[in-house]
């Protein structure tokens, strides 16, 4: 459910950065953000950016319904990593020093979060009622 | 950069911060109170999605989420993805601090420790 949420997350941020390219730049005036909308709503690559951010929603929502918000939240970034590797291995991209540091710290960090007890509160009244 | 377009640029990322932590933590707080669903089978996370937005929490996190959401789209068109990611890395931390304050989340210091190294890794890799 992990893996479903950060492959619909990056896919669904890359397909938005892609369609509010298109667009070009928003203009911060009431019609400026008017057209912008119209333009937002009309794109086809948005809305499937929006179809894998739903995925993400609803795998978002089912691990949240069990697990602890900052277990959660960290795994996301392991995304970042997973994009690193894909761009190293299929596009043979040369990744800067840098990158591979923050790729290694996003490791870390996840294994590190995943380390930790899921859930640390209790089950709620509303649970043990219904 | 001039000084409206730090404010303007400041007032975004605050939204955008702000928004997707202050929603996350209500929509967790309204999941907490909905319970997992039976199975992983389409009709039970049917019936779990149904119990989910029946719960009020959901209906204040969504809208937070959508200003959020918004700010990130406006971002996006003005700065490039090398700016905007790594600022809103802040929100690692952020959203933490609400689990541990609102949610009552026992976060441990090796929980922290985990955060943080995240948050500077998703700053160095969107640098490049």
């Amino acid at each position: 459910m992990i893996l479903a949420m950060v492959v619909c997350a990056n896919t669904g941020d890359l397909l938005l950065k892609r369609g509010m390219t298109q667009i070009g730049a928003v203009q911060l005036s009431v019609s400026g953000i008017h057209h912008a909308f119209f333009l937002t709503v009309t794109s086809g690559t948005i809305w499937i950016g929006i179809f894998f951010l739903t995925g993400f929603m609803i795998s978002y929502m089912t691990v949240l319904s069990w697990a602890d918000y900052s277990y959660v939240m960290p795994a996301g970034a392991f995304g970042y990593a997973v994009l690193t590797l894909l761009a190293v291995v299929f596009l043979h991209e040369s990744v800067s020093p840098r990158r591979w540091i923050g790729v290694a710290l996003i490791c870390i960090g996840v294994l590190l979060v995943g380390q930790t007890k899921p859930r640390t509160t209790q089950v709620s009244a509303v649970q043990v009622i219904a | 950069m001039t000084h409206d377009v730090v404010w303007r640029d400041a007032l975004l990322l605050s939204v955008l911060i702000f928004g997707s932590t202050g929603g996350e933590i209500a929509i967790t707080y309204g999941m907490k109170a909905t319970g997992e669903p039976a199975h992983l089978r389409p009709k039970a996370l049917l019936k779990f999605l149904g119990r989910a937005v029946r719960n009020g929490w959901f209906w204040v996190g969504v809208p937070m989420m959508a200003a959020s959401f918004y700010a990130l789209l406006m971002l996006l068109s003005w700065e490039p993805i090398s700016f905007v990611i790594p600022a809103s890395a802040l929100s690692y931390v952020i959203g933490t601090l609400g689990a541990k304050y609102i949610l009552r989340e026992d976060v441990t210091s090796a929980r922290w420790a985990g955060v943080l190294l995240v948050c500077a890794g998703v700053v160095l890799v969107t640098l490049g």
